[in-house]
């Protein structure tokens, strides 16, 4: 009886004993994120004094734009310090997993952009280097930075990281339109900027006001701008109160643009990308519209001019109720961070430096239509523009950091979310204050009940 | 008679419902890659204002489509013949030689296919990144861990398809060759394999198929070098705008290999399934 | 079924010289491979992401897998709490997805049935029809997706430009891609790329099926739909049943469709349980929830497979 075949025990014992074995190493070797090096990322091991592996966010037009920009960057670099950067420029749809699956791993770069509202998140991880006193002086000291900008590096000092570019809201107004119609300066206050757009709305092709109602981030941002203006929170402490009546109020107002105030165009409900509304601007079928800076660049790739349009602040209520503050923006911008595990600290640290020095702080925020986040570089004559100096105001004076609280992106999500149906909903009927209270309500169980730390 | 007119006309009816629905989103697609950017972005028409073929020509300098194209042509082929050849052998052993029952198999077979693939795919990156630790072999972010990941995700259908295949081809053929003196795998790859050709081809369609469009795995997976084309359209919705145009002339470029390769390969596909999988 | 040992290697020189490497070894050997990297890129990963079920790997662990404390259930029971936020998301999700999948696979199963059908009568050009249909097929997942999202503007989409403007159907444009409308949005989209699939396994079938059962048929006086009923429906069963059951495991378990679509944040509607999943583990960095859930989701999984094969093995043999 020669060639038996495989009997059934046999097959199980050997496919489990190989299961089994196969598992154990799989699962022990993992136990230590920490145990591995960190600058391996992108292949560039070799000589850990001499390489360094940076990965950059997506904040040109396109990712070719990011790799040129940086390429005098990572050049100046070089010759400065003689150390080489390999450069990974990482989409928004993907940097945040990334960065999550380099956490787990212990495999990832040593430098890395990240958004500054992740950074509570990603210091709860342990994984990105404390910003203490040696490390801050490293790299030129605390104080720098603009004070603002500093403080929405993280949950508790030292930080995990230090701001990079910055970014505000600002009120884009259509000069053209505005004289058309008389008017002879941007609004201040809700009720003028209702009147405004009210005059400047000429349905269907003409709105007085556009804005991003299906994009998560958009709406987070507004309900917290508008929240804090009449007195309410998203957090008490680390207690989410996502329906306390001043943010309702915030976002029962947001969301009455559309279906009470009808300054709103109905399709503005899906627009999601955050380029939609920008290119209703410019394109003259929105006479307003209250982005971040950066919404400059999208005006000028669909060829409108900067002469063309005014650059105000965001309104305010014309009295601020109990607890309102005057915020017309929330500290937005991109920051800069190192990994723990990194095999090249010093070299690391001279990066961040030189990226928050003052030559490149002026070089990078004017390729990138950004803020400079330097107390120094924001002086510079390139800076002093009418419009530059509106942003720099409200960055640095006007403006709030986003919850700093460990759960920020579901944060995000939540509320974003639940504004996002509501504009849904605006878009095809009424939508009334209960109805606002009991979507963030229902987003507010979510985030109470929510697993996480 | 009357029943002969009443088919044909039902005939008529539905083959244009079905030419209908399926190509009324194809033409969307191809009219808008011949539009200008501003036309794409405001109300649709049927008939462009103006046609312009530049965004073909623009879908390679704004994103590096190129690179991309040559990345998921190294993948996708790759794990196309690894898988292939893998499945060969593996169907051979369960459908040659005496195991412990078909059906047990068949369930295993299809337990594969209900693995939701966002529960393994952390720690599949966490094994590759101890891989490359404990041996040295460097898988994340490279093509190979794309590749070998790839290869296996179609490894289960492959295997299932080609043992009914092989199941439905007498053994004699083989049993001829080997009493003339060749070994079983010379009878493997001297008689088996060409006459199974149709359920192979039918097998490696599939499977490039597959690897072509995946997206979960490549998004993680991949670094800017080794970057394929399934997520490297999404380049072309950017910071600050859409290039729709542009994203549907890549799309319809991205989207030839495939088509064409498997319409090409149709008489080969039917006759596959019907003695293969179908029969399983 | 002939259960018949083949014997390899014939030939005694070669089989008989060393035992351990004898030709009972050669079946092992073939498999080898494919069980490595089932092993390797299948299992494992899947025994592991069970295991991270039953700790509470959220983002203060997830750079020390091994301090992730063991919560035994604790992750199953939030996820599974009705009275719950996350447990009712979750049910609502599961019923949403249930949703989906029986109505995707079903109308894939009557479009494909009826079209393999008209293309399997003989008349010419017929191969350009069959050619035309796969297309959908064909395309990779985010070139067919991503065309419906263009489609399905509300504004600039060609969906609304025929409803409204050409064949005056609705008076005003509707929003697809937000609010309920959101869920028929994601089945068109699934039902035009999953239905060629279900077309050519169903087309292969039927060109199997001995003609001379319909003369027969046709010999008695069968009408056309008799036929269909008794012979056609009957022959194609074996196949309908697989592409029914893999269709079913495809679509329930589809990341791709919601993601490309709807992105981090689908409307209610849409919320489907695969994305949802997704957005607990790597949005909110809960791996340990989003562990559990994927678990759960196996399970159900499994479950229905097995009873569906039970249900049609038995079907079959009294059939048979």
């Amino acid at each position: 009886m020669n060639g038996r075949s495989i009997s059934r025990k046999e097959f199980l014992k050997a496919g489990g004993g190989a299961l089994a074995g196969a598992s154990v190493v799989g699962l022990a070797g993992c136990g230590g994120g920490q145990s591995s090096g960190g600058s391996s990322g992108g292949g560039g091991g070799g000589k850990a004094g001499k390489t360094l592996t940076y990965w950059a966010s997506n904040q040109a037009t396109s990712i070719q734009g990011d790799k040129q920009v940086l390429g005098r960057v990572i050049r100046e670099f070089k010759k400065k310090t003689g150390i080489q950067v390999n450069l990974q420029v990482i989409g928004w749809p993907d940097l945040f997993n990334k960065i999550t699956t380099a956490i787990s791993s212990g495999q990832g770069p040593d430098v890395l952009n990240i958004g500054n509202t992740w950074s509570p998140t990603f210091q709860q991880t342990g994984a990105f280097l404390p910003f203490d006193q040696g490390a801050l002086g490293a790299i030129g000291g605390k104080d720098k930075f603009i004070e603002t900008a500093y403080r929405t590096s993280g949950m508790h000092e030292p930080y995990p990281s230090v701001p990079l570019y910055g970014l505000a809201y600002g009120l884009f107004y259509n000069k053209a339109m505005f004289e058309q119609a008389g008017i002879k300066s941007p609004p201040k206050t809700w009720d003028e900027f209702v009147a405004v757009a009210r005059k400047l709305t000429k349905p269907p092709k003409q709105w007085g006001f556009a804005v991003e109602g299906a994009s998560i981030t958009e709406n987070a941002h507004w309900a917290f701008m508008l929240g804090k203006q009449q007195g309410g929170s998203l957090f008490k402490g680390t207690k989410p109160t996502f329906d306390s009546p001043g943010v309702v109020r915030g976002v029962a107002q947001y969301i009455g643009f559309m279906d009470k105030d009808r300054i709103v165009a109905p399709q503005d409900a899906q627009y999601s990308t955050g380029t939609q509304s920008p290119a209703d601007f410019a394109k003259g079928k929105a006479a307003m519209v209250i982005g971040q800076k950066n919404y400059m660049i999208n005006f000028k790739s669909y060829g409108m001019k900067e002469s063309e349009y005014g650059v105000s602040h965001m309104p305010i209520p014309k009295q601020l109720p109990p607890g309102g503050k005057p915020i017309m923006s929330h500290t937005a911008g991109i920051n800069i961070s190192i990994f723990k595990n990194t095999q090249n600290k010093k070299g690391a640290l001279e990066f961040v430096k030189f990226m928050t020095s003052k030559k490149m702080q002026v070089y990078l925020n004017q390729q990138y239509g950004s803020l400079p986040v330097t107390k120094e570089a924001s002086k510079a004559q390139v800076f002093q523009t009418p419009v530059m100096k509106v942003f720099l105001d409200v960055y640095a004076n006007h403006s709030a950091p986003m919850p700093l609280v460990p759960d920020e992106g579901q944060m995000e999500t939540l509320v974003g979310g639940a504004v996002k149906t509501l504009f849904g909903k605006a878009a095809t009927g009424r939508v009334g204050t209960s109805d606002v209270k009991s979507q963030l309500a229902a987003a507010n169980q979510k985030m109470a009940a929510g697993g996480g730390a | 008679m009357r029943e002969e007119r009443f088919y044909r006309v039902l005939r008529v009816i539905g083959l244009a419902f079905f030419t209908l629905i399926t190509a009324f989103p194809l033409y969307t697609v191809v009219i808008s890659s011949i539009k200008p950017l501003g036309d794409v972005q405001s109300a649709f028409h049927w008939i462009p204002s103006r046609i312009t073929f530049e965004p073909y020509v623009q879908i390679w300098s704004t994103v590096p489509l190129a690179h991309y194209f040559i990345n998921s042509v190294i993948v996708c082929v790759s794990a196309t013949v690894i898988s292939v050849i893998v499945a060969i052998l593996a169907a051979y052993a369960v459908s040659r030689y005496r195991f412990f029952g078909r059906n047990p198999f068949r369930l295993t077979v299809l337990s594969t296919q209900m693995f939701p693939g966002i529960l393994f795919l952390l720690p599949l990156f966490i094994i590759f990144v101890n891989i490359d630790q404990t041996f040295g072999v460097h898988l994340y972010g490279s093509r190979v861990g794309l590749i070998i990941t790839y290869l296996t995700f179609s490894l289960p259908l492959s295997i299932w398809m080609l043992v009914g295949y092989f199941n439905s081809i007498p053994r004699e053929l083989e049993e001829a060759a080997m009493v003339d003196g060749s070994t079983a795998l010379g009878a493997l790859f001297r008689v088996l394999i060409p006459v199974s050709l149709p359920g192979i081809v039918a097998v490696a369609v599939f499977a490039f198929m597959t690897a072509w469009g995946e997206v979960l795995f490549a998004s993680v997976l991949t670094t800017n070098a080794t970057r394929t084309l399934a997520i490297g359209l999404r380049d072309y919705a950017s910071q600050s705008n859409v290039y729709w145009n542009q994203l549907m002339a890549a799309a319809i470029v991205v989207s030839i290999p495939v088509v064409a390769g498997f319409l090409a390969l149709q008489r080969y596909l039917v006759q596959g399934l019907t003695a293969g999988g179908v029969k399983g | 079924m002939s259960e018949r040992k083949s014997e390899p290697g014939a030939t005694p020189a070669v089989g008989r010289r060393r035992r351990w490497l004898g030709p009972q070894m050669f079946p092992y050997l073939l498999l080898v491979p494919a069980i490595v990297f089932e092993l390797l890129i299948h299992i494992v990963p899947m025994v592991f992401g069970v295991v991270i079920s039953f700790l509470k790997l959220t983002a203060l662990y997830i750079r020390n897998w091994s301090q992730a404390p063991f919560v035994g259930f604790e992750n199953f029971r939030i996820g599974l709490e009705p009275r719950g936020a996350i447990g009712s998301a979750l049910v609502h999700s599961f019923l949403i997805t249930l949703a989906y999948t029986m109505l995707v696979v079903a109308g894939s199963w009557v479009f494909g049935v009826a079209a393999a059908l008209l293309v399997n009568s003989e008349f010419r050009g017929r191969g350009w029809f069959r050619t035309l249909f796969l297309i959908p097929y064909t395309l990779p997942i985010y070139v067919a997706v991503i065309a419906w999202e263009f489609m399905l503007q509300q504004n600039t989409g060609s969906i609304n430009t025929l409803l409204v403007d050409d064949l005056h159907i609705l008076k005003n444009p509707p929003f697809w891609l937000i609010g309920g409308k959101a869920f028929w949005s994601l089945v068109m989209t699934a039902l035009w790329r999953s239905w060629p699939f279900a077309f050519l396994l169903i087309l292969a079938a039927l060109q199997n099926i001995p003609q001379d059962l319909y003369e027969a048929a046709a010999v008695d006086g069968a009408s056309k739909w008799r036929q269909f009923r008794s012979i056609t429906l009957p022959q194609i069963r074996p196949v309908s049943a697989v592409v029914v059951l893999v269709l079913f495991l495809w679509t329930f378990n589809d990341f791709n469709t919601p993601y490309i679509l709807f992105g981090q944040s689908p409307p209610a509607a849409a919320d489907l349980l695969s994305l949802h999943i997704y957005i607990n583990s790597f949005v909110d960095l809960n791996f340990g929830l989003g562990a559990a859930m994927s678990t759960l989701l196996l399970l159900f999984l499994f479950i229905v497979s097995v009873v569906y094969v039970r249900l049609l093995r038995v079907g079959s043999e009294e059939n048979a």
